[in-house]
């Protein structure tokens, strides 16, 4: 990698794919094949391998780091890895297929710019690749290449890919995301991974990393249109007695001169500056952390909104879909303390109204969630919540639920109801 | 509403300046008492220089904390002192040495390396000070175990990571409330890798220890690595010293701490050997995570940083 790529975009993808069809085998190969594994790292990888017989070199040791996910060949949790070329450098979220680890995957897709899918195309799509899919739809990741692995196992037979290629698009047109690119794969061979191969004549179609490197990079952008967003975080007091407000932009671009409304109190000012520590900014881009100074000396404090039009809401009624982690049921009467952008409150489940049925991809009618459900709920909050719907904005749309006795983060939540889901059909 | 020019590009070190920056906001504004991990290695000046940024022109709202091993090279406490004092952080300094002194861990002997005797002293000065966060400077491309865990990080009573049990950490929402006698270890550079901490350093400016540049040093091979001659460290047996030119990739217990042959005496030579080198930054310096393929996750699980 030359020494001064210095302005390289930024692709954030989570992988995700039941277990054993391949998926950390496929991230190993990705990283040895673009040279992002240390020669030390390699050997570390190798000796792994052969001291538990199970070959040469197995690539999913490469991710699989815990050792609880090496004597049981799975992987647990999430596994940050980093790759660059020379114009992008990727941040990737290697997740869990258990059912049992939805919250790590969760974890690793909510933050994701694209999903990766590794299918074993022998298999065809799995139950957890559904549901996988599903869940990264839910949270808004609209892009996603398929790696159909094992093509080698197939002996490089068109009929298996095409079949999948059926079941994908058919599934992507039920999540109503982008129809997916499907790549036809070795994971453990490596072709078509990031080098090219003639094992597949009737296939034209780019790489995974090829894919990858086309994807439209940038951050996360939402349906519908949104203002900018500043939850903040931090009041930053100068020595001059004046304050400003610090926090991360998101939704839309903050300009000097943009009128804004501090929420929920709804006052309207205007933005007189934006700057960093390093001096004033003719704007603050989206994911850039700035302080602003507001005009009139209005008074901001941290968990308040700043927004330009298209405003969001002031609620504290709302419906959400959730994903539960708590081991014990989640139900209606359940009181939680609710961390939304940079304010925390405590809520009330006043209804669990639905659970998704993730393989029909309907919404039945439910009274309670079990660990790793996904479903939708209303709910009460003490003080209210800035909120635009998740499909608009992925910061502003999401809160938590936390156990106010053991902190735990019981749940993931998204303001409104699925967007593609239907009711069911009697 | 007003209509405006597109917006300009961001380009990576703009976009892991923000997400840290973020991090150590929140942090900062949800726990009691953090305190920032300062080992006077690069990736603690970019976390202090991080911090500093966070909150400009207000004074850091933490104090900064160093883990002695005792084993430390002159010119990086030299170095922490005078960084600490500038940022105008209060530095407090935990001392192996006081604790080997007080009985709670065993001295290693002469010249073996403090490094894991560490997670003793750095646990009992959380407790002694009651910080409920500690930052430090880790990032999850050094090791496998650090891959998995999250940017806020809880510790239990006794100080341990439990992999397992990892909160869900989803979208931004760092959520980082702990009872009394838990806490967290927050990770703000969890996504820089080696070579975004040297442009990063190149492009702000950041001053570094002058061990990261190659110089003349008396060097020993010992177990494949590079150690410096130093109090701690002699010749023995076979072992010839040598004087070489060398620079260090990392700064520790100079007893495990080796350095590399390296002519670079610049920020940007040393991003030319990094783009260039075949060996990661802990394997080819880290005499303590050799012993074992889950080395660090078996510190981690202890307490270490």
């Amino acid at each position: 990698m030359p020494a001064d790529a210095i302005v390289m975009d930024l692709l954030r993808f989570a992988t995700v794919g039941s277990v054993d069809d391949g998926k950390s085998t496929l991230i190993g190969r990705l990283l040895v094949d673009t040279r992002q594994l240390f020669d030390d790292q390699l050997e570390a990888v190798a000796h792994a391998s052969m001291s538990r017989g199970v070959g040469d070199l197995d690539l999913s040791f490469v991710t699989d780091g815990l050792r609880a996910e090496r004597e049981q060949g799975i992987t647990i949790d999430v596994a940050y890895r980093y790759a660059a070329t020379p114009t992008r450098k990727f941040i990737i979220a290697d997740c869990p297929g258990h059912v049992q680890y939805t919250r790590n995957m969760a974890t690793g897709a909510s933050t994701a710019d694209l999903a990766l899918v590794v299918v074993d195309a022998t298999a065809g799509l799995k139950e957890q690749t559904r549901r996988h899919l599903c869940i990264a739809a839910l949270l808004g990741v609209r892009r996603v290449v398929v790696a159909a692995n094992k093509m080698d196992l197939a002996e490089w037979a068109k009929d298996p890919y095409d079949a999948l290629v059926a079941q994908v698009d058919e599934l992507a047109g039920l999540l109503s995301i982008d129809p997916p690119l499907v790549v036809p794969v070795s994971a453990l061979h490596g072709d078509y991974v990031v080098e090219a191969s003639e094992a597949a004549p009737w296939y034209k179609g780019p790489t995974v990393l090829g894919a990858l490197e086309a994807a439209p990079a940038g951050g996360w952008a939402g349906e519908g249109l949104v203002g900018a967003r500043l939850p903040v975080q931090w009041v930053l007091r100068h020595p001059t007695g004046k304050r400003t407000y610090a926090g991360m932009v998101d939704g839309a671009a903050l300009y000097p001169g943009d009128t804004v409304h501090v929420l929920p109190a709804g006052i309207e000012t205007t933005v007189r500056r934006v700057a960093t520590a390093d001096g004033d900014l003719p704007v603050a881009p989206v994911g850039r952390c700035v302080d602003v100074d507001l005009a009139d000396d209005t008074p901001a404090g941290r968990g308040d909104l700043l927004a330009t039009a298209p405003l969001p809401q002031v609620v504290d009624e709302l419906t959400a879909t959730v994903c539960w982690f708590g081991e014990e049921p989640l139900t209606a009467g359940q009181r939680f303390r609710v961390k939304h952008t940079t304010r925390t409150t405590v809520g009330f489940v006043d209804h669990v109204l639905k659970r998704l049925d993730v393989n029909r991809l309907t919404l039945e009618d439910a009274d309670a969630l079990e660990a790793n459900d996904i479903g939708v709920i209303s709910l009460t909050t003490a003080d209210p919540l800035v909120v635009d719907a998740y499909t608009s904005n992925r910061i502003t749309g999401s809160f938590v639920l936390v156990d106010e006795r053991t902190n735990a983060t019981l749940a993931g939540a998204m303001v409104g109801a699925p967007s593609f889901a239907r009711a069911p059909v009697r | 509403m007003t209509t405006h020019a597109a917006a300009p590009r961001v380009d990576h070190l703009d976009l892991l300046e923000s997400h840290a920056i973020f991090i150590i906001r929140e942090v900062a504004a949800e726990c009691e008492r953090p305190v920032l991990l300062f080992s006077g290695g690069k990736d603690s000046a970019v976390l202090l220089h991080l911090a500093v940024k966070a909150f400009a022109p207000a004074l850091l709202p933490f104090p900064v904390m160093h883990v002695d091993t005792g084993h430390n090279f002159d010119e990086v406490l030299e170095y922490r002192d005078r960084q600490a004092a500038s940022a105008g952080a209060r530095l407090v300094v935990a001392s192996v040495q006081a604790s080997i002194d007080a009985g709670r861990v065993m001295d290693p002997g002469e010249g073996s390396s403090r490094n894991r005797i560490q997670s003793t002293t750095l646990l009992d000065a959380i407790n002694e000070h009651r910080f409920d966060a500690a930052f430090g400077g880790a990032r999850r491309d050094e090791d496998k175990a650090r891959a998995k865990e999250r940017v806020l990080s809880f510790r239990d009573r006794f100080g341990r990571w439990d992999p397992r049990r990892q909160r869900p950490e989803l979208w931004q929402l760092y959520q980082g409330k702990v009872n009394p006698g838990e806490h967290l270890r927050a990770f703000p550079l969890s996504d820089w890798t080696e070579l975004d901490i040297w442009q990063y350093i190149e492009r702000e400016r950041i001053e570094l220890p002058s061990i990261y540049f190659a110089h003349e040093r008396d060097v020993v091979l010992r177990d494949g690595m590079l150690l410096a001659v130093s109090r701690w460290v002699a010749p023995t047996g076979i072992e010839v010293a040598e004087r070489r030119t060398v620079r260090y990739r990392t700064v520790g217990d100079a007893t495990c701490t080796g350095a590399v042959l390296s002519q670079a005496t610049t920020v940007a030579a040393i991003i030319e050997e990094i783009a260039t080198a075949t060996v990661s930054e802990r394997g080819a310096t880290r005499g303590d995570d050799r012993f074992s393929e889950t080395a660090m996750e078996d510190r981690k699980r202890e307490g270490y940083f």
